[in-house]
């Protein structure tokens, strides 16, 4: 019962947030500095990459980086 | 590891069916979700040399990418990327022999945009003489709320092939015709964007990773106690576990300060079934002046050893799995950033390139170990009383970057 109700409250919420759009706090025009590169998450995609897949071959941890890398034997 | 459905029998044709209660509210969710959009990566390509030194390992080689767009809808990526190693590490001397090598790494990829939702997909195609990767992905990504958050789920399988290298009669170096294993990865991912204020964006990531396979080094080796034998130690082959599940989720915070120049702060927090519970911690700061932008930053990273590591075994079979790979063990790292590029002027020859710069990020890594030894210094100390083993390296990244 309890899944099928959380359910149909998404569902709902998903129903009206179509009818009424949420109105953004923060307006296109004041945005101006996510458009400078340095706002960006991944300014330098061939280096950040590089540095994930040397930190990947010498810890544990992986994941989460938001890059995405094939595999190798470089342990 | 198999699982079964206790108490549960399931026919072989029954599979995932949804009943019409079900089936009609996921119609209207899909048909009802509001249309909302992205933007396409801008065209650009980088050409760069990395350079990896540390603890007598050198890497280095050169990668490429290229981005282009083709109409309003599509854009297409393809990567070079090539590690030229050379090897007499720790491990190496101890187990195995020093070596030299090169992996070849190509990726092509492709990203569609409708409406307000990117589509991509992709393949990663890795080749070294002892390991073959191959790595496909696919993912949506969704603008919603006036563009102020970016949802993105993604998706990513592999399939590794695993050599051994041994030295033939003849002094050649060939794969050990009787040593061939597999290994199977799936990734799934969730990666949330939100701008905050309008000075503040944050990034939220997670990630679950499964492998399946042979997940060792087929080259390092566990050592145990021998005492009055040698140098007071045994070597033997490693036994990991054929599966592993890890998490990782990480949010990171990016200020747009009142002067022209940004501040970034990211955490990490992994888990994964082998035991391991590891944190990272990220800060970074950037400063744009004139032509040029710097960036510095500080990283910090600890992790706790794997179940089944340990530097000196009691003795020979002591548990199902051993391990003693140095990633597996307890350390912490710092790695301190710096970073320039340089942004040439407009060149009149070359009206179709928009903007293009030379970067050059350097990195200095540190790791101090907590219960991995050198075992090469075992004869002067004794086997389980040598020093703690260190790790400094160097890593350098210099590419040129057109946009056009």
């Amino acid at each position: 019962m309890l899944p099928r109700l959380a359910f149909i409250t998404v569902a709902v919420g998903l129903l009206l947030g179509g009818c009424s759009p949420i109105q953004p706090w923060v307006k296109p025009y004041e945005r101006e500095h996510f458009a400078d590169p340095i706002m960006s998450f991944n300014r330098d995609p061939v280096s950040n990459v590089y540095f994930d897949h040397v930190f990947e071959s010498r810890e544990g941890a992986r994941g989460a980086t938001g890059t995405v890398g094939g595999g190798c034997g470089c342990n | 590891m198999q699982l079964s459905a206790e108490g549960r029998a399931l026919r072989p044709d029954s599979g995932v069916r949804l009943n019409s209660f079900w089936r009609t509210l996921l119609m209207l969710c899909v048909c009802t979700a509001p249309v909302l959009g992205g933007v396409l990566p801008e065209d650009r390509a980088d050409a760069m040399f990395h350079y990896y030194s540390g603890g007598d390992i050198t890497v280095d080689g050169p990668s490429v990418l290229i981005r282009k767009k083709v109409g309003d809808n599509f854009s297409f990526s393809l990567d070079y990327y090539e590690d030229m190693i050379s090897s007499a590490s720790i491990d190496v001397k101890l187990s195995a022999s020093p070596y030299k090598e090169t992996r070849k790494q190509w990726s092509g990829g492709v990203e569609y945009l409708h409406g307000k939702s990117t589509y991509s997909a992709g393949v990663i195609t890795s080749k070294e003489p002892d390991y073959k990767a191959n790595t496909t992905y696919f993912s949506i990504s969704q603008d919603m709320f006036g563009d102020l958050t970016t949802l993105t789920l993604g998706y990513r399988r592999g399939w590794d092939q695993i050599y051994r290298d041994i030295k033939n009669t003849d002094g050649q170096i060939i794969n050990d015709p009787t040593f061939h294993e597999r290994a199977d990865h799936r990734g799934y991912s969730l990666s949330l964007s939100q701008i905050l204020t309008r000075n503040t964006i944050a990034s939220f990531n997670y990630e679950l990773l499964t492998d399946q396979g042979y997940l060792a080094n087929p080259y390092r080796k566990i050592r145990y106690s021998s005492p009055g034998q040698g140098e007071g130690f045994t070597l033997a082959d490693q036994v990991y576990p054929d599966t592993r599940t890890s998490n990782a989720a990480s949010l990171t915070l990016k200020h747009y300060l009142p002067w022209r120049a940004a501040v970034s702060g990211q955490y990490r927090f992994f888990r994964d079934t082998w035991g391991i519970v590891a944190h990272t911690v990220e800060v970074e700061y950037t400063q744009p002046w004139h032509n040029f932008t710097f960036d510095g930053s500080l990283r910090y990273y600890r992790q706790n050893a794997a179940d089944f590591y340990s530097d000196l075994f009691p003795r020979a079979d002591y548990q199902n799995f051993m391990a003693r790979d140095r990633e597996l063990a307890t350390f912490h790292s710092f790695t301190i950033g710096f970073g320039g590029e340089y942004q040439f002027p407009h060149f009149a020859w070359a009206p179709w390139m928009s903007r293009s710069t030379f970067n050059v990020h350097y990195a200095h890594l540190m790791i101090d170990y907590a219960d991995f030894r050198n075992a090469l210094l075992a004869d002067q100390y004794g086997a389980g009383n040598e020093p703690l083993y260190k790790l400094n390296a160097n890593v350098l990244t210099a590419f040129f970057s057109i946009w056009y």
